[in-house]
This record gives structure tokens, sequence and C-alpha cells, in this order.
């Protein structure tokens, strides 16, 4: 940032933070978290089991697509701790010097899910729906992890369901919403007929209006969700104590809760070259059961 | 600077300490309002962010979107709205003010409000939208969608400024053109319309202004997707989840067409004015 940008930058943020700035003094410690759509509902929970035991401290989240929030903080917003869906933008943070490549963690892991509203009313009932046609289907948009996860599933079918699979499947692109919440939104709403999102997301309210599909190991995609605190975060020790917690056994119940795996369970069962090797593990494995990452939720309904 | 010669006395005796306040207050404002647009310009020519833009197809498709619907929207507003100012200000009856508060109520609503609402009246599921499924139309994920979304939030402006249009003829002067044998749509056409026609313009390009940097209810009605739904303003969103210098320089183009915009609005108003003198 230049000169005259960060002058300006100061000069704003300076009026726009003068008055919460104040109240600050009042002695409650604020926390500020910028974390990917994906894990609203972990951060929620999360928040309120830490808060259990810090009482003066006040958490602030914002969630947004991983890359808005690295833009944001590229931008120099302020932030005390980053979780990111994916681990290119922590490192866009890392490259942006506003995080400590050591410090960074991963803390969770997630898979791909299909779904569709609950009437089903394109009678999708797999990811080879996805290619005929006037099927509404709802992505999020490029540049956003899950797209990316997205995008190399469909290409991974495309021996299986036909070579240009993946570009019939695209043609019925309806729209790209800006995060994976407003996909999981709009196909619960019955505007979309098939939407792909996280395992994740899943959950709560939200699951008696979906029908999930489950995603085949070997095409399947394993997103990695790290965590950091910001370099310059005045805050530290506080953050540093909420990435403790994340790792803590609470933590992990919550993740699990909310359909994510925390990363001990899945190194346990996942070795690390199944992802890399996709025909190590038929879809059908054994070990497959036991794992929550590794068998998502039968079809409902 | 110096005050204008037709100020008032009184204003032009001000104490040096007050006008001094004046002064560096409303500078504070325009610095307020004025330098984030020159950050972004200045930081886009800095960053040479042309080099990172999408490639000009995706631009040229989402300007073509853009001018397309807010051009249906202008027409659209023109069309059902210059009837509903007329009756508002020409006629009274029950429940007017009511009325008019809901015609104003999108100017002030959160777009992303006004999208849901849309969502659920004309959605595939909505209160109007499941009739129209059965029908086989589906409006949302449409350009037709952007149109509506775009009509909704910006078409009051249009309506606004008409009523004040019409309201400001005297109605002695319809009298005497009916004393002259004009009636109904003539009228209408030869004598209301070309004395509010400069407020009518004003409406116009202001709806067509607002329309162009619709976003919040377009991003939740009518979706996002290259050449179908994807407008400027949804484009620069999107680039910015992307390549923020890319985003840049779309904001940039954005800001150019709008400062165009006003420029031709201002135009009209002088013109106009210079032809009432």
């Amino acid at each position: 940032m230049s000169r005259l940008q960060r002058s300006v930058y100061l000069l704003l943020s300076f009026i726009v933070v003068l008055g919460p700035a104040r109240a600050q003094d009042g002695g409650a410690q604020e926390l500020t978290i910028y974390a990917a759509t994906s894990l609203t509902n972990v951060f929620e929970d999360m928040r309120a089991a830490f808060l259990e035991v810090h009482e003066t401290v006040e958490i602030h989240l914002n969630f947004a697509s991983s890359s808005t929030l690295a833009a944001q903080l590229l931008q120099g917003a302020p932030a005390d701790v980053f979780a990111s869906a994916n681990e290119l933008q922590m490192q866009n943070v890392v490259e942006g010097d506003r995080i400590d490549a050591e410090t960074v963690q991963v803390f969770a892991h997630n898979q791909l899910l299909l779904i569709a509203p609950v009437d089903n009313p394109a009678g999708v009932d797999g990811i080879a729906s996805l290619a005929e046609e006037s099927i509404l289907l709802v992505l999020a948009a490029p540049g956003t992890p899950i797209r990316a996860y997205s995008d190399a599933m469909l290409l991974s079918h495309n021996g299986q369901l036909g070579e240009d699979f993946s570009e019939r499947a695209l043609r019925n692109l309806a729209s790209e919403e800006s995060n994976v919440r407003q996909v999981v939104a709009r196909v619960a709403l019955g505007e979309a007929d098939a939407g792909i999102v996280y395992q994740s997301d899943v959950t709560g309210a939200v699951q008696p209006k979906l029908l999930q599909f489950p995603i085949a190991q070997r095409h399947n995609q394993l997103a990695s969700y790290p965590i950091a605190p910001l370099k310059d975060s005045p805050r530290m020790r506080l953050a540093a104590e909420f990435i403790e917690f994340v790792f803590s056994p609470a933590a992990r119940e919550i993740l699990a809760d909310n359909g994510f795996c925390p990363p001990a369970i899945l190194e346990d069962a996942l070795p690390s070259d199944v992802r890399l090797e996709p025909t190590v593990v038929a879809a059908d494995a054994p070990e497959a059961e036991s794992n929550p990452c590794l068998a998502p939720p039968a079809p409902s309904g | 600077m110096r005050p204008k010669q037709n100020q008032t006395p009184a204003l032009r005796r001000q104490p040096q300490a007050d006008r001094f306040l004046i002064f560096g207050v409303s500078a504070f404002a325009f610095l307020l309002l004025a330098t984030p647009i020159f950050v972004l310009i200045g930081s886009g020519l800095r960053s040479r962010a042309w080099e990172g833009l999408p490639d000009s197809s995706t631009i040229l498709a989402a300007a073509l979107l853009s001018f397309a619907s807010t051009l249906a929207v202008v027409c659209l507003a023109a069309a059902l709205g210059t009837p509903l100012a007329y009756v508002l200000s020409r006629y009274e009856f029950r429940g007017k003010r009511l009325i008019s508060l809901f015609i104003e109520l999108p100017i002030v609503m959160p777009p992303a409000v006004a999208g849901l609402a849309l969502l659920l009246t004309f959605g595939r599921r909505g209160a109007v939208g499941a009739w129209l499924a059965e029908a086989g139309i589906i409006i949302p994920f449409s350009i037709l969608a952007v149109v509506i979304a775009q009509f909704f939030i910006s078409a009051p402006f249009y309506i606004r400024s008409a009523q004040v249009g019409f309201s400001g003829i005297s109605p002695e002067i319809e009298d005497a053109a009916r004393v002259d044998g004009a009636f109904g749509w003539l009228m209408f056409w030869y004598i209301t319309l070309p004395i509010a026609w400069r407020a009518l313009v004003s409406g116009m390009i202001l709806t067509w202004a607002r329309a162009l940097g619709e976003f919040g209810a377009t991003i939740l009605f009518a979706g996002n997707l290259q050449g179908k739904t994807q407008t400027m303003p949804l484009l620069v969103y999107s680039v910015f989840e992307r390549d923020i210098n890319a985003a840049i320089w779309t904001g940039v183009i954005l800001i150019v067409l709008a400062l165009c915009a006003l420029f031709m609005s201002q135009w009209f108003a002088r013109a106009q004015d210079r032809l009432t003198r």
C-alpha cells in the first residue's frame, strides 16, 4: 500500500473506529475473527463455547467468501484471526505479509456434497443428472475455494460420464453465487434444481429442505481449513487463546456436529496419498463407513 | 473565494470565524465524498490495473446487458409511472398518502430486502411465481428478473420526479386549455407533457443511473451469470473475488459511465433552463 493510500485509510478508519475504540477502554476485550462463509455455524457455536470461559471477551465474527476476506485483509482490514476455506487464500494473505507462514495450522476438513430441493422438481438422482438438459444448476463464483473444488470434481467425472460431461453440466449453470451459503439458499428455496456445496453446509434449519447425494470418494475433493492469527494484531494473546481453543476436544465436537472432520481423525483414517491417487480407495471401501468425512450422509427422503 | 453577487447582505457580513467554519466543514464533507473515487482511479492507474482486466468479452457482455436492461427499465418506468404520477398529482382520494409512501419505500429500503421480497413473490415457489412456473415461465436467473429488480428499485425516482413536475403545473393552465377545447389525451400530450418534460427527463435519467448501479436486489433475485444476468456492478463484485486490480479497473469504467449519465442529466436541466427563461 502506498503512503497516500495508507494515510487516507488511517484517517478514515480513525474516524469510523473512534466510537467503538473508546468503548473498549471500559475493560471488555474484543476479538475480530474473519472466517469463510462455510464456517458460519461452527464459529458461532465456538464463540458461544469460548465465551463461557472468557466472560469479559467480545468476539466479532465477519463471514464472507475466503477470497473476499483475503482481499479485505490485504487492504489492511483490522482483524485478529483469519480462518480460510482453502490454503490458497491463506497463502495470499501470508504473501501480503499480514500472517506469519509458521503460525498457519489446518484445523478442519470438509468434502463436497450434491444437493437438490426436497421435492426434487427436476428428478436429480446423482452427479450424472447435472448434465441432463434444462437442469438449473447453481455453483459458487469462480475464484471461491468451493468453485475450484467443484470444477475439479466435475472434471474428474469426465471419463466415467462422457468426455464432455463437465462441459455439459456447466452449460446448465443458472447462476454463480458469491459464496457457498447462497448456493445452499437458492436450492433450499427451490429456485435451483441442484447445487454443489460442502458437506458441512447441510446442517440445522436447511437440512429438512434438502436432498443430499454423496459424491464417490475417488471424485470428491478434500477441503482443508487453515487458521492463523494476524501478525499485527494488538490482541495476539487472546487470538492465540482462541486458536488453541479451536484445537481443543470441545471444539472438535462442535466441528463434528457441524459436518466437518477435525484433522486428527482424518489423518488416522485417510493416508495422505488417497487424494493424490484417487484409485487407491474404492468408493465403497470399508473404512469409509467409520469416518464422517469419508462417508457423507446417505440421501434422505 | 468571494461571495456571489446575488447573495443576501446578511450572508456577506458573516464574521471571519463563521466563514472559516463553514468552508472548513464543507471542504471536509467534499473530501469525504470525493476521496474514495480519486483513490480508486489513482490506484487503478498506478497498479496498471487494466492489464489484469477480465477478457473484453466479459466486460462487453456485462455492459450490453446493463444497457439493455436499464433501457427497458426506463421505458417501463415512463410507460407505467407517468399515469401513476399524474393521478397522484391531480386527484385527491382516500389512501393517497399511503400509496405515495409505498411507492417511495424502495428508495430507502435496503436493496437486499427488495431482492428477497421479489424472490418470495416472483420466485419459482413464490406467491405469483408459482403460477407463472406452471405456465412454464421461470423469472429468476433471466434478464426479465434483472429488469424487474432494477425497476423495483429505480422506478420510484421517476415517479417522484414526474409527480413534482405535474404538481408544478398550475391547474389554471389546464383549465384554460380545456376552455380552448383541449381534452384528455390531447391536453396531456400538447399542454401537460411539454411543460413537465424537464422533470420527466431528469426523473428518467435518475432512474437510469440508479438502475445502472443496482446490485443488491439483482444478485439476490436474478442471480449472477455472465451474459445472462451479470450486469456491470455484479461483474465488479465477481471480479473482486478473483483479482482486486481487475475489480478496480472495472469499477473505474463503471464510474465513467455514471459520470456521463450525470453530465447528460445536468446538460438537459440547463438546456431546459435556457428554454424556459
